[in-house]
């Protein structure tokens, strides 16, 4: 499915060939002024061809999460059109960026393609449709309330001539034309057609026969090609390299300098690096791994990740701040009526205390399986853009600003993404096949190799945690204080998931510290509450177990009256066969964590071996999101966050010496493989169907690492604090 | 200088030095994209091709070394998408992002000309050198035993 992208120009062109037919496209409330703007035509979500095929377009990226179906669902679902007339194509990021932002946004992440964007993508479909039955109910002189808009066919009983029938593309072109008096609600669950069932994403085949297109696959006329170096110590500087030892090698064209303008460089701004352009990229690559180059390390130099640990454990003795959000409030979850600074007097003063050990999750990469690749090709008058990104506009934007390029001069394409799992926002590719394109004149390819990209990736923070807690005569906390060390550069992933636990306990309190760190950090699947839910779910279980409770029982008991807790909670109760005591060497394990809205709760069962070795034998999932729209995609998503999470709970972590990460590809940075993967992931879809929304892409991550450790605790009575789990003693 | 690799039953001349991997040769000389670069070390799959039968990683296989063999690459599987093994992940919706897809497609293709009905033991040996960072790999293992079903009727 690798339509191009549906630019300006090939409408107008589109428009004026399809006579009387074509065009129409729909206004959001928010931009149609600027669509407005432009010489009276309407913002674009969707054209209807005369042969009554409808296009739609995707403002959000697609890196396997089904954004591109996903999109053309809602709207298809509102127009009311059958799903095989509808084809999915690319949104114009020119268009949108210097449109007042014409889709409203084109980020992509948080799982928030359905989850949030559904009002106005559906309100596009919707307003469609209500413009086509106004079309018709003019030309055939028959009230509105006569015409029926269904499956791509308009339908009026004519008082004299009988049943009316056209199909939508005959009246695109009226369309066009319809002012609505009032924008049509959009439906709501229960009055869906297509909306709730199984459909296959709309680009699996293109992925079975590799035509489908990834920026690596871009070729433009001339290209040539570059391998880029940056700072192996993030923050550091280029301060020579010696071009002229490799000038001669075959291929080589030139070295080219990327600078770096800030001492601590923004997320998404240019690192100092060098890069080496070549006829092919092989001869790139070889050439820049010879050359000889000298860097300014920076602070960073004497950083390791053991001299980090070594600075959270001795911020943990000591008390750490209590965090607060713009607006003065302390972490979510934790101002409902919960009683904070009673918290440290109640745990002094305790009859019953637990006090926790350390527990703790390194830096993870996104190791997306395209190494982050972008083509660009600039010109004198106009800049051309292929890249890893999850947001288009962003990216456009971010190409403009390294060029000084007028952002109307920038074109920057969709294509598929290798994956992108939060890799796709804090990354300079563009910037620098942007750069690199400017100072060679040709149009220029960069690729990064694994060990550049797992170099330079925007990492996973790590998170090191602990807790206090003071059991009434119930067994039930009354008092808990949480205390997580994160790092400085993106403190709010120290409380997700933390701050905001369910958990109904009458006191409670959490304090932050932050380790330094010169590391680059980015959103790395369902952010935060990844790491923080491995800590979180574990103290549950050890309160629970202090408390004298089954695990499950004390997770209902304070969760009561939290319909979607609940409902997932019993649905774990009824179908998963829990149990604490499996018998030597086998144990099942719970948890259940909350990220992007959506409640997912894992049973993980596992056997652990004489010598220690751990097996996962069955990962069993619970997931409340409010609604689905598509089971199939909810599935798939569902299984693949989770084999992404246990992958890094298993195998995974970064190490960190002399300021630079050491395991930088797969020989070294270990992840999930086919035989890792655990014979029997089963989804549950379990949803409330009660006006609230979550995503589906991530949730499933989080409640998988502590599912295993509790699991592995009952297994065998130890319990495992850190990850890589594959790496503990048992 | 000039080589000559016959890729998915043709000719191809390829000026390159004979030490560049087959993967670089395959992408940028032949022009055939679907074959993925993912790790250069032969660690991922992405750039599996079958040689001779064999499924390979092209990104450390020089391009010496393939002279006078016989390379297949996902473009040659079928004209049509059709082999029993893309009707099989299309039936099971098997890529996501789809970027290991082709690797994937290859160690199995090779597979199941070796051992036409794999054990999930031999499927999980035969498909250990292929990673997926999306984690389709429950849907890859019941996507083989599909095909094997499928070539049999
Ligand atoms: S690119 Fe060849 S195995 Fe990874
Ligand atoms: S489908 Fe994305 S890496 Fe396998």
């Amino acid at each position: 499915m690798n339509t191009p992208s549906f630019s300006r120009r090939n409408f107008l062109k589109v428009t004026a060939s399809a006579a009387g037919g074509l065009m129409v496209g729909f206004s959001l409330p928010t931009a149609l002024q600027a669509a407005m703007g432009e010489a009276g035509e309407i913002n674009a979500w969707l054209t209807i061809d005369p042969d009554n095929i409808v296009s739609i377009v995707t403002p959000q990226t697609e890196m396997g999460q089904g954004a591109w179906t996903a999109i053309p669902m809602m709207i298809a679902e509102e127009l009311d059109v059958p799903w095989e007339n509808v084809r999915s194509v690319r949104a114009d990021a020119n268009r949108h960026v210097n449109n007042a932002d014409l889709y409203t946004t084109t980020s992509t992440g948080g799982s928030t393609t359905v989850s949030r964007r559904h009002p106005y993508m559906m309100q596009a479909g919707a307003s469609a449709r209500e413009r086509l039955r106004v079309a018709a109910s003019k030309r055939w002189d028959v009230p509105l309330e006569k015409v029926v808009a269904k499956q791509g066919y308009l339908t009026a009983e004519h008082e004299e001539h009988g049943v009316m029938q056209g199909t939508y593309g005959e009246f695109a072109a009226d369309a066009v034309a319809v002012t609505l008096e009032a924008e049509p609600a959009i439906k709501a669950y229960g009055d869906w057609w297509l909306l709730g069932k199984d459909v296959k994403r709309l680009d699996v085949s293109s992925k079975t026969n590799g035509t489908a297109v990834y920026p690596i696959d871009v070729t433009v006329e001339g290209m040539v090609y570059a391998a880029v170096q940056a700072c192996p110590v993030p923050e550091g500087k280029l301060v020579s390299f010696d071009f002229e030892a490799v000038k001669g090698m075959p291929g080589v064209i030139a070295a080219v300098e990327l600078t770096q303008v800030k001492d601590v460089p923004a997320f998404t701004d240019l690192r100092s690096a060098v890069a080496i352009v070549a006829e092919s990229w092989f001869q790139a690559k070889n050439a820049l791994a010879v050359m000889p180059i000298v860097w300014d390390f920076g602070r960073g130099a004497t950083i390791s990740f053991e001299s980090q640990t070594a600075e959270a454990l001795s911020l943990l003795a000591a008390p750490g701040t209590v965090l607060k959000d713009e607006d003065g409030n302390v972490g979510k979850g934790l101002d409902k009526g919960v009683n904070h600074d009673a918290v440290p007097d109640l745990i002094a003063a305790s009859a019953k205390l637990v006090t926790g050990e350390v527990y703790s999750r390194p830096f993870e990469a996104h190791a997306t399986m395209m190494p982050p690749c972008a083509v660009a090709d600039v010109k004198a008058d106009r800049v051309d853009v292929w890249t890893f990104t999850q947001d288009i506009g962003r990216s456009l934007n971010e190409v403009a600003d390294q060029l000084g390029r007028d952002t109307k001069a920038v074109f920057l394409h969709q294509t598929q993404l290798g994956g992108g799992f939060g890799g796709g926002y804090n990354m300079d590719v563009h910037r620098q096949a942007a750069a690199i394109s400017a100072a060679v004149g040709k149009p220029v390819k960069v690729i990064r190799s694994r060990e550049e990209d797992i170099a330079q990736d925007s990492q996973r923070p790590p998170v090191w945690g602990t807790y206090k807690a003071a059991l009434g005569e119930d067994g039930l906390p009354v008092a808990l204080l949480t205390h997580f060390v994160g790092e400085e550069k993106m403190p709010a992933f120290a409380q997700r998931g933390v701050a905001n636990m369910p958990y109904l306990i009458p006191n409670r309190r959490h304090e932050n510290s932050f380790v330094q760190n010169h590391i680059p950090i980015g959103y790395h699947r369902a952010p935060g509450a990844n790491s923080n839910g491995f800590i979180v779910e574990q103290m549950v279980d050890e309160l629970a177990l202090a408390g004298g409770w089954d695990p499950l029982e004390w997770r209902l008991k304070l969760t009561e009256g939290m319909e979607p807790w609940q409902r997932v909670l019993l649905a774990m109760k009824a179908k998963s066969g829990w149990t604490t005591d499996m018998g030597d060497g086998e144990g099942m394990g719970l948890a259940v964590v909350e990220s992007h809205g959506t409640i997912a709760g894992c049973v993980a069962t596992v056997s652990v071996t004489r010598r220690g070795q751990v097996f996962v034998d069955r990962l069993q999932y619970f997931i409340n999101s409010g609604y689905v729209i598509n089971p199939l995609n909810a599935r798939e998503q569902a299984e693949s966050s989770a084999v992404w999470e246990l992958g890094h709970a298993m195998f995974g972590g970064l190490q960190i010496r002399d300021g630079r990460i050491v395991n930088t590809n797969f020989d070294s940075y270990p992840l999930m493989r086919m035989p890792d993967t655990p014979p029997e992931i089963e989804v549950n879809l379990e949803m409330s169907e009660d006006q609230w929304w979550g995503g589906l892409g991530e949730p499933t991550g989080p409640p998988t690492p502590p599912a295993v450790a509790n699991a592995i605790f009952y297994a065998t009575g130890t319990r495992v604090r850190s990850t890589p789990l594959s790496k503990a003693e048992l | 200088m000039a080589i000559t690799l016959n890729i998915n039953g043709q000719d191809h001349m390829i000026d390159a030095d004979p030490q560049m991997p087959l993967l670089w040769a395959i992408r940028e000389k032949a022009g055939l994209s679907g074959t993925k670069f993912g790790c250069g070390i032969a660690q991922c799959g992405a750039c599996t091709v079958i040689v001779d039968g064999n499924a390979v990683r092209s990104c450390n296989t020089p391009l010496a070394s393939a002279v006078g063999k016989a390379i297949r690459t996902i473009e040659g599987v079928s004209v049509n998408n059709d082999h029993p093994v893309q009707l099989a992940w299309q039936e099971l919706t098997v890529p996501q992002c789809g970027y290991c897809q082709s690797g994937q497609i290859m160690s199995a293709v090779a597979l199941l000309e070796k051992s036409p009905n794999p054990s999930d033991n031999e499927i999980d040996k035969a498909m250990a050198g292929n990673i997926c960072r999306c984690g389709t790999y429950p849907r890859i293992r019941a996507a083989i035993h599909r095909a094997a079903e499928m070539s049999k009727t």
